[in-house]
């Protein structure tokens, strides 16, 4: 017991409660000097293990009866800033980090589904989610059903009693196509299932599912949170709100996890027993671990995502409105622009911006879009989003050319498309780039 | 504990937390259960670990022991003094356990009613606070403790802490 102790004035103590803000979180959240050295920026935990106190600690451990570090499958110091961090900036309990969006997606379904299990899926996602859910998935015994989610009702339309959630990207990628978030959420409300948001688009700096009311947020962390083309990553976010007693669906948080002595996670861990169990089983048992200095890299991205998002959206705003005029181009798809169909669920679900990734449709058809990507100076062709530089591609004929024709034109992809990331440079400059390049087609 | 409840916290001052968990030396856990892994079991073994002592009160089990601590049929029969009560049953049962605190909390010393998560009984609080006692409800003292002192951020839990100052690991 110390003096401050005696006289019960702690140095803790703060002048009470007070909300900080999103730009404090970016900057904050998660991270505090380390206690032994004072060092202010979070160090990169460069190590596999950890050693313990004594093989009563290394039991607790084992156990989940405390908590710690084991081994950097299972979680890393620098990575465990990332994944507060994240979790403080979505308003959710709990999150964890793995190695790319789509491994967070394996740990998310995962810990959800049982083999013969079903989920349903907004149609308009990332080509490889399509890819992920449809195919790879299909060979672990779990089945997805896509709908157009245009109309809110396909949701409940395609639900059937083995459907355990329900997964969409607000603003997707790559079509520019935002959905109703609101109501496809009341639909899974009364099927006793959640509502996963892949939030890797807007980021919460744009777009807060959380305060709409889903369940669970995943990032691929790759794009705007790194947001210099560094590193790659994903997150999966639980809000704490979800009820997994409510019903027989999630035998795995509610019944007894042999791999934990008869545990339960969801009576145990309470609001974040989701993320324990992605963690203690999916992350140890598959292993798809985020690197520690993939995490530093992410951490100091994430510093400026308020200040970059803000740029990237104006950015984009304007490329967006240059392109509208040009006499080549035959339709653009951002919700930012006042005459597109998603402007005003853009108000409603991204009131600081539609994003900064948008999709085009060239005149000219494929071999336009071909030849625009090979012709640009400044622009990078290549196949990732949520870059200081800005990006383009031409998705027929590289990120959705698995797919086929039907699936390319339900994703947003057909032919005729460009899909843009615009960056951080000079909003002159960027325009210059693709005005040169389109007056060649 | 019931599953179910974790939604609609009640804000507490995480100040009010740290002087609770600081001050408090002895803790009275109504409904441990003598199997480990139980989540009573859990919240017991981590608290005895940080330093506090902590007494089982579980009419089944009244006699014997649980990580070498005797158990008691109830909170009259633990001798010496207690600072605290955690229970660890439903939110009904609270209120019944709450009546009890109160009468004898002035011979006891007992200063703080910690209802454990998904426990809640506004009822029984106003009771409590009206008789002097320091009530939290809905929270659980092991999961407050790792995120106030830092480790519950290790699993990446949002601890809602922003801060320039060192992590105290310890009130
Ligand atoms: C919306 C969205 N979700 C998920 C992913 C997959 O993330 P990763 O490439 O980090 O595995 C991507 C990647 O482009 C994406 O754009």
């Amino acid at each position: 017991m110390n003096d401050d102790h005696e006289t019960g004035n702690d140095p803790e103590d703060t002048a009470g409660p007070h909300e900080y803000g999103f730009e404090t979180r970016t900057i904050h959240a998660g991270a505090r000097p380390d206690p032994v050295t004072g060092a202010r920026n979070t160090p990169i935990y460069q190590t596999t293990s950890y050693v313990f106190d004594d093989v009563d600690h290394a039991a607790d451990l084992f156990n989940l009866q405390t908590f710690g570090f084991i081994y950097t499958r299972i979680g890393n110091p620098t990575v465990a800033v990332l994944e507060e961090r994240i979790a403080n900036l979505e308003g959710g309990r709990a999150g964890v980090c793995a190695a790319s969006g789509h491994a967070a997606q394996f740990l998310t379904f995962f810990t959800l589904l049982e083999p013969g299990d079903e989920f349903i899926a907004s149609r308009n996602l990332y080509g490889g989610s399509i890819t992920q859910f449809g195919l790879s998935f299909k060979r672990l015994g779990w089945t997805c059903h896509f709908v157009d989610p245009a109309d809110p009702e396909n949701f409940r339309r395609a639900l059937t009693p083995k459907c355990k959630a329900i997964f969409l990207e607000v603003l997707a990628n790559p079509g520019g196509v935002i959905v109703d978030l609101e109501p496809v959420i009341d639909i899974a409300r009364e099927a006793g299932i959640p509502v996963i948001v892949d939030n890797t688009m807007a980021t919460p700096y744009l777009c807060r599912p959380f305060d709409w009311g889903a369940d669970i947020i995943l990032h691929s962390t790759t794009k705007f949170l790194s947001g210099h083309g560094t590193a790659m990553g994903g997150a999966l976010v639980e809000s704490g709100q979800f009820d997994w007693g409510q019903n027989d669906k999630f035998p795995s948080m509610t019944e007894p996890e042999p791999a934990y002595h008869g545990l339960t996670f969801h009576e145990t861990f309470g609001d974040f027993g989701f993320a324990t169990k992605a963690r203690a089983v999916a992350l140890r048992d598959f292993g798809p671990a985020m690197a520690p200095v993939n995490a530093f890299f992410t951490l100091t991205g994430l510093e400026t995502l308020h200040l970059r998002m803000e740029r990237h959206v104006a950015n984009a705003q304007a490329v967006a409105e240059f392109l509208d005029r040009h006499p080549k181009v035959a339709w653009v798809s951002y919700a930012g622009l006042k005459s597109n169909p998603y402007y005003d669920l853009a108000r409603k679900y991204l009131p600081k911006g539609a994003g900064s990734v948008f999709t085009f449709g060239l005149k000219g058809g494929f071999d336009a879009g071909v030849k625009l990507v090979e012709s640009v100076n400044l622009l990078s062709h290549l196949a990732n989003v949520g870059d200081t530089r800005s990006l383009i591609i031409h998705p027929a004929s590289t990120t959705h050319r698995q797919l086929t024709e039907e699936q390319q034109v339900n994703a947003g992809a057909g032919p005729d498309v460009v899909r843009l990331s615009i960056g951080l440079e000079n909003i002159d400059d960027i325009i210059f780039d693709l005005e040169q390049s389109l007056a060649g087609l | 504990m019931t599953a179910g409840d974790h939604g609609g916290k009640i804000p507490y001052d995480d100040d009010l937390l740290r002087r609770i968990l600081r001050d408090v030396k002895t803790v009275a856990m109504v409904g441990a259960s003598p199997k480990w892994v139980r989540p009573s079991s859990f919240a017991m073994k981590y608290l005895m670990g940080k330093g506090f002592r902590v007494i089982p009160v579980n009419p089944g089990h009244a006699g014997k022991t649980i990580l070498g601590e005797t158990v008691y049929a109830n909170l009259g029969d633990i001798p010496g003094t207690i600072d605290m009560v955690d229970i660890f049953r439903n939110s009904e049962a609270a209120g019944p356990i709450t009546d009890e605190v109160i009468t004898l909390a002035a011979d006891k010393g007992i200063r703080v009613i910690w209802m454990q998560l998904g426990v809640r009984n506004d009822e029984a609080a106003r009771k409590a606070e009206a008789a002097g006692l320091t009530v939290i409800m809905n929270r659980c003292p092991k999961i407050e403790y790792a995120r106030l002192f830092g480790e519950l951020s290790w699993g990446g839990v949002n601890s809602d802490i922003i801060s320039s100052k060192r992590t105290k690991l310890s009130p």
